[in-house]
């Protein structure tokens, strides 16, 4: 009798086996979001209706709620893989968490910065410490944070532990960025512009196009993502390469 | 081909300009250091073989 092996997650821990896999899986996932965020962006700015109260400044949208998707998602993705790292001691998911840092950061500066130029008119000011607002600032202070710490230690492992523990204290900061609108029902911000709860807000003529350019972010992230990794990967094993030539200099 | 933004026009269009020259940025920088950081790496690979 014989026994058939599932391949397991955890094999993609393993830096060779993780480098192969993205060989063939990157360029997929780049093009795709490439693809994704330009029909999502173009259908956006260039084939939607101006809204009845908001003019043209609803086309904003398909970039704010995206970048603002990911600013969070990226902050989970991060945690995910720092508690692995943590548990487990997989190098390649402390690595992923480290590449998502500063993908995770832009993401966060253009959710604040759209948002600041969709409040102007809208609101009738750049920016209002409204609980969101303010969450996702210094949700945006912990990425600067977390980026500089991952830069001033030189032994990779502390660093890699010391960031985890940073990324563990921000996710409250990622969450509230999430839900701060419910949790606090004050403040100039809406609560979730898209809702499967009955009663839908908006109408297909937006959401359309926000689905595709929101798949379009998330395949954006995840390709810089794998780029990212691939390069830390090759960085850490130069490292290593280095330390043992100066050894055996 | 432009869509008529009206009074608006000014926000959309450095809502637009801004985060796509920020993408652009970490798309750019993502690329050109996983090349620098490739070419670094073969290049200390082949000194680690010549002296084997």
């Amino acid at each position: 009798m014989t026994t058939t092996t599932r391949p397991s997650l955890w094999e993609y821990a393993n830096p060779v086996k993780f480098m192969r896999l993205t060989d063939w899986l990157l360029p997929l996932v780049g093009w795709a979001a490439a693809a994704l965020v330009l029909v999502g962006l173009v259908w956006g700015f260039f084939f939607t209706p101006d809204d009845f109260r908001q003019g043209s400044t609803v086309k904003i949208i398909f970039l704010h709620v995206p970048s603002a998707l990911m600013a969070i998602n990226a902050w989970i993705m991060m945690l995910a893989a720092s508690l692995v790292w943590l548990i487990r001691r997989h190098h390649v998911s402390a690595l992923a968490a480290r590449a998502a840092g500063p993908v995770g950061a832009v993401m966060t500066l253009i959710a604040l910065f759209t948002g600041a130029v969709w409040g102007q008119p809208m609101w009738g000011t750049w920016w209002a410490w409204d609980p969101r607002l303010t969450s996702f600032l210094i949700l945006f202070l912990f990425y600067l944070g977390y980026i500089a710490l991952w830069s001033a230690i030189e032994d990779p492992d502390t660093a890699a532990d010391l960031t985890a523990v940073l990324c563990i204290v921000g996710s409250v900061f990622a969450v509230l960025s999430r839900y701060a609108a419910i949790f606090w029902n004050q403040g100039l911000h809406q609560g979730a512009s898209l809702s499967v709860a009955p009663g839908t807000r908006m109408d297909w003529a937006y959401k359309a196009p926000l689905y595709v350019a929101m798949t379009g972010f998330g395949l954006l992230f995840l390709a810089l993502v794998l780029a990212g990794t691939r390069t830390e990967i090759r960085a850490r094993r130069m490292s290593a390469l280095m330390t043992r030539e100066r050894m055996q200099a | 081909m432009i869509p008529d933004l009206g009074r608006y026009v000014v926000e959309v269009t450095l809502a637009y300009a801004v985060s796509l020259a920020l993408l652009a940025g970490l798309v750019g920088w993502v690329w050109l250091r996983g090349q620098r950081v490739r070419r670094e790496l073969n290049a200390v690979e082949a000194r680690a073989r010549q002296k084997k």
